[in-house]
């Protein structure tokens, strides 16, 4: 198989005139990393791999064992639907290896599949559908605040047109590539959307995401626009989320649809939903990566902010979306809390993990939530057992540290290296004077 | 193998004649076409007259003196260059107007060669609008390229070669993916999902949802 699939490739790219192929992996804070190789190149690094120097990419190699192999996965190959056609380009997710064949262990990818193939060992299948929402912006200008292209409030016509447009070509791209689209609208806030992507394994979804995320880019790009992932780029208004939908399947059945339970949730499900909520602050770092993250996790803007789950209640971590009658195959959780800036192989990951820990332990799922908690008292929600999500990277960061469970999921190499890096982010941050605190203080103090 | 007149090969024509399947060589003149033959002979020449029309029409001549047996031979000629067919019948067998439509000079060509045996022809698996070459691994639909990774190019095609016929997800997970892959049975439908996408709205229905059963490609054979 493996064979035929380079075979394929190779053929592709002479038939198509293809002329650069990107080497495509992602560093451990989810930066898609790039090099690319001619042709000529293609058919020894499909073999053997390409050597490159580790220790140029932010958590990869110490110095002394800086050379890393990255062995292109076949079947991620595609040609690119942009630029030229005379000069086309293809590019091929990689694998990252040591130089003596074994997995490299800061490579996401790789603990993504090594998840991935756990489960199958029990005969399950895990199926991830995220709902992406982001905003598009006039270009940056460095120490200004984002300008929308549609203001709120005001209706503009042409400008409003644009990012309609801008919308439709991207999903067309993400198509022509692959990735089907399942809903796409303009959100709340000036400038945002939401682009919802159709479920499938968690290894291919982790790829899409990394490929929706330059497409986005290239499209708004390609009209002198920006558009940003950035969790809370606006004040006032709601943040930008990644929705995640997770089922297990085992063959072609939902393994989380009991049709006897009265709310058809099988007990693997609950168990799963359990574990999800018990190490939900553990992994919480991993799925809200940066310190802005923590900015839309607050009260009264559509993000989740208590721990907790319920069927139909938007307030709660995890929503158990009610399937359509007679459609059991949908049924599934959401988990609420990521953004689209985290890196989306170790969220996947952790979250599996989290949710496989409950699988293995038979944890007790908790009751539902069903009132809206932002109108609860804290004290309140402490009698009943309904604790808080992470209220900074900081507080996430003391969680993940001492999670076992995160610390098996990713490996020690990331565990160590990405705490080490968010403390110093958090350093920074919390030893910056912000205009706030300027124009707050600066005049009355 | 074709031998086709023009040096280079305008780009239209070398498109077509790829995405068709066909093997094909471009030649200068009379003597690299006598240099060039392949050992079985050219199975047919398209002499392109657009931009130098005297050296077509004496490359048209020189394979026409050939002997034994000359191949069939399809010129081009613009709309102003209609004239120029007058008085040389003898010099070719058939002829396309510039710019041509891809599927009319397909068909031009393939008509040409069907009466020598067609020989040139790879294995091209038709079904309506969508080409699958079996050959160079690629697929087109309506004269579009697609993109496909390797998955989604041998799912097409089995389908492709069994048009109107329904599979199972397991029937196409066994003969598509084979036993050792563990993705489950909803592989099937996330890969015809991701080509019903790439072959874009109008053509997602080659691949049609069986209710319950599973897929099928094309009509059904009953209608």
């Amino acid at each position: 198989m493996i064979q035929a699939q380079r075979e394929y490739v190779l053929r592709s790219v002479e038939e198509r005139g293809v002329r650069l192929i990107r080497l495509w992996f992602t560093d451990i804070l989810g930066n898609l990393k790039s090099f690319a190789i001619s042709p000529a190149e293609l058919e020894s690094a499909l073999e053997d791999g390409m050597t490159f120097d580790g220790s140029s990419i932010d958590g990869f190699s110490r110095i002394q064992e800086s050379d890393v192999l990255a062995f292109p996965d076949p079947d991620t190959f595609e040609v690119l639907p942009w630029g030229d056609t005379k000069t086309a380009e293809a590019r091929v997710f990689c694998d990252i290896h040591n130089l003596d064949g074994t997995p490299f262990d800061g490579d996401p990818r790789q603990v993504l599949r090594r998840h991935v193939r756990a489960v199958h060992g029990q005969g399950l299948t895990f199926y991830v559908a995220p709902d992406i929402e982001f905003f598009y912006f006039e270009p940056p200008v460095p120490g200004q605040r984002p300008t929308p292209l549609d203001e709120g409030g005001f209706f503009d016509l042409t400008t409003a047109d644009i990012t309609g447009t801008l919308r439709k070509q991207t999903i067309r791209t993400l198509e022509a590539m692959g990735i089907p689209v399942e809903y796409s609208f303009h959100e709340d806030a000036p400038s945002q959307q939401e682009i919802d992507l159709r479920h499938t394994d968690a290894l291919t979804m982790a790829d899409s995401v990394m490929t929706f995320r330059v497409v986005v880019r290239e499209v708004a790009a390609a009209q002198g626009l920006h558009a940003t992932f950035m969790p809370k780029p606006m004040e006032g208004v709601q943040g930008s989320g990644m929705h995640t939908h997770l089922s297990l399947f085992r063959g072609d059945d939902n393994a989380f649809f009991d049709p006897d339970d009265e709310h058809s949730l099988s007990p693997l499900a609950k168990s799963f939903m359990a574990g999800l909520l018990r190490h939900a602050a553990e992994i919480t770092a991993i799925t809200n990566q940066t310190v802005n993250s923590y900015k839309r996790l607050v009260p009264g803007f559509e993000a989740p902010v208590h721990v907790s789950w319920a069927r139909n209640n938007r307030s709660g971590l995890i929503r158990v979306p009610i399937p359509k009658r007679g459609k059991p195959a949908a049924t599934r959780l959401e988990y609420r809390s990521p953004d689209p800036a985290c890196n989306p192989y170790l969220a996947f990951s952790v979250m599996l993990a989290a949710g496989m820990r409950g699988v293995a332990e038979g944890y007790e799922l908790p009751v539902e939530a069903d009132a809206n908690l932002f109108e609860i008292d804290d004290d309140v929600l402490v009698k009943l057992g309904i604790d808080h999500l992470p209220k900074s990277l900081s507080e996430a960061l003391r969680a993940m540290e001492r999670s076992t469970l995160v610390q098996e999921a990713v490996g020690d190499h990331i565990f160590e290296w990405f705490l080490r890096n968010k403390r110093t982010e958090w350093h920074r941050y919390t030893t910056h004077v912000s205009t706030y605190e300027i124009d707050r203080y600066l005049r009355v103090l | 193998m074709l031998a086709v007149f023009g040096d280079p090969v305008a780009p239209e024509l070398a498109r077509t004649l790829d995405l068709a399947g066909y093997r094909w060589k471009s030649i200068a003149s009379p003597d690299e076409a006598a240099d060039d033959e392949p050992p079985e002979g050219w199975s047919g020449a398209i002499v392109d007259s657009t931009t130098d029309s005297a050296g077509a029409w004496a490359f048209a001549r020189a394979i026409r003196r050939r002997d034994p047996g000359s191949p069939p031979l399809l010129a081009l000629v613009s709309g102003l260059q209609l004239g120029d067919l007058d008085q040389r019948d003898d010099l070719f067998d058939d002829f396309c107007l510039t710019p041509f439509h891809p599927t009319e000079l397909e068909a031009r060509v393939r008509h040409l060669l069907y009466h020598v045996g067609g020989g040139v022809r790879p294995e091209v698996i038709e079904h309506r609008e969508l080409a699958v070459n079996l050959e160079t691994y690629q697929a087109s639909i309506v004269g579009r390229p697609l993109d496909l990774t390797y998955m989604e190019y041998e799912l097409l095609k089995f389908l492709a070669q069994n048009p109107g016929k329904v599979f199972t997800r397991e029937m196409l997970l066994n003969r598509v993916w084979g036993y050792e892959y563990y993705g489950g049975a909803r592989t099937v439908d996330v890969h015809v999902r991701r080509l019903r996408a790439k072959l874009g709205e109008e053509h997602a229905g080659l691949i049609q949802t069986v209710r319950s059963v599973g897929y099928r490609f094309g009509q059904s054979r009953w209608g």
